[in-house]
């Protein structure tokens, strides 16, 4: 291909305005959505969990996760008596088919939800060396899938081992809050599937929010409080051997 | 003394402008260089500024453009509000029984494409029989206070609809749907 001196002057000004609209790209964003007024956080209750998986299988559809990698999963804890420091754990594709009759009878079980916390001081945005993950305005930690470099730091450095590497993008993945949901006013896929209402999508900056009076009046933990990672997941009924 | 008046009388430029020529008199090499690291500076910054997209650094050190690409991704789940928009009649009978907080697509499946579509999306007739295990299977770890069954010994397999209307599950209700 040839072309003139002319030809490319007039084709090079195009060319600035092509590039400097990719640079400024804005897509359609929520329009009645105000980032200001969200911090985004959310409440299970593990006394409700039935271990379905449905919340698993949403995710999965919702997100698009490929098989085999989880968003959000369910564990299975056992703890026969007093041993809590070796609960038996089990969580067979993720708890996505519900779960097998238990083997052992007696001692303690019950299921545990798990998801991002989509901490306040989280490990993951602080390790990334390229600015491609963060944690919103509104509290959600999100992944910029077009700065990832897929270097794997952050999912080592994530306490919660809630961050994996999309074998299709080969790019960091993990729960965004389905963030395209929320600021849509819908809530999270998990939230909208649960059959028990075990797990609650709640926005700490609205005073209205039925989180604040489940919180005042609960006994609520977070995982792994000692990690300072100022997690917004908040677990009601969680017992001590869950990690 | 008297040779030292005799040098200086034969200089017109004073004596300490002589030092500082001295000093600088390769001057153009450090100018040369401070020409080259500005012109390098400047390719810099321009090629920093087409590079680097506008929106990064605006809340922090990522690209705030992130943010709302990822608001824009399509939902697959409608969400039992725009379910209920047209299946108001399922409401009335799930509000009344004990499944009145569980969501349409926790049973039916995202059907987001059906709410956008409803002519050509078609939701597929569900197995009760699969269907309703998934959450009262009995387990040991399921909340004690949860209705739960074991499935083969509670009706030898059938489907659960036979006896139980799942919008409404308690037995002999009497609605069809």
């Amino acid at each position: 291909m040839t072309m003139t001196r002319r030809q490319l002057l007039i084709l090079l000004p195009a060319a600035a305005v092509a590039w400097d609209s990719i640079l400024a790209s804005t897509p359609e964003a929520s329009p009645n959505y105000n980032m200001a007024e969200h911090w985004w956080a959310m409440l299970i209750d593990i006394t409700k969990c039935i271990g379905c998986g449905s919340c698993v299988r949403a995710c999965q559809l919702e997100n698009h996760v490929p098989d085999g990698y989880y968003r959000t999963w369910v564990e299975r804890y056992h703890i026969q008596d007093w041993e809590m420091e070796y609960p038996k754990v089990d969580s067979p594709e993720g708890g996505k088919n519900g779960f097998p009759a238990a083997k052992e009878a007696g001692g303690k079980n019950f299921f545990v939800p798990k998801l991002c916390n989509h901490c306040a001081d989280s490990p993951c945005t602080q390790v990334c060396p390229v600015g491609a993950t963060f944690i919103s305005p509104d509290g959600v930690v999100l992944i910029d899938q077009k700065y990832c470099l897929g270097c794997r730091y952050c999912v080592q450095a994530c306490p919660y081992g809630c961050r994996f590497i999309n074998p299709q993008t080969k790019t960091a993945n993990k729960c965004t809050l389905c963030y395209h949901r929320i600021t849509k006013g819908l809530t999270t896929a998990c939230c909208e599937v649960c059959p028990t209402g075990a797990r609650q999508l709640a926005n700490l900056k609205n005073p209205n929010d039925p989180i604040h009076e489940f919180l005042r009046t609960h006994s609520v933990q977070v995982l792994k409080p000692q990690m300072a990672t100022h997690s917004k997941c908040f677990y009601y009924g969680l017992d001590g051997s869950v990690r | 003394m008297a040779a030292i008046s005799a040098r200086h009388s034969t200089r017109s430029t004073p004596f300490v402008w002589n030092i500082g020529m001295k000093i600088f008199q390769d001057a153009g090499h450090l100018f040369r260089v401070a020409a080259v690291f500005l012109v390098g500076l400047i390719a810099f910054l321009t090629l920093r500024s087409f590079l680097v997209p506008r929106s990064f650094g605006r809340y922090g050190h990522y690209r705030a453009n992130a943010i709302t690409e990822i608001a824009a991704l399509p939902v697959r789940y409608a969400g039992h509000q725009v379910c209920e928009g047209c299946h108001a009649d399922v409401l009335d009978v799930k509000s009344k029984g004990v499944h009145k907080g569980v969501a349409c697509e926790s049973c039916h499946g995202a059907l987001a494409a059906h709410a956008d579509d409803p002519g050509s999306v078609t939701p597929v007739k569900l197995d009760t029989a699969v269907l309703c295990v998934r959450c009262h299977q009995e387990s040991l770890a399921k909340p004690k206070n949860f209705p739960q069954v074991n499935a083969v010994e509670h009706s030898g397999g059938a489907a659960c609809n036979t006896c139980h209307q799942p919008h409404s599950p308690a037995m002999n209700v009497g609605v069809t749907q």
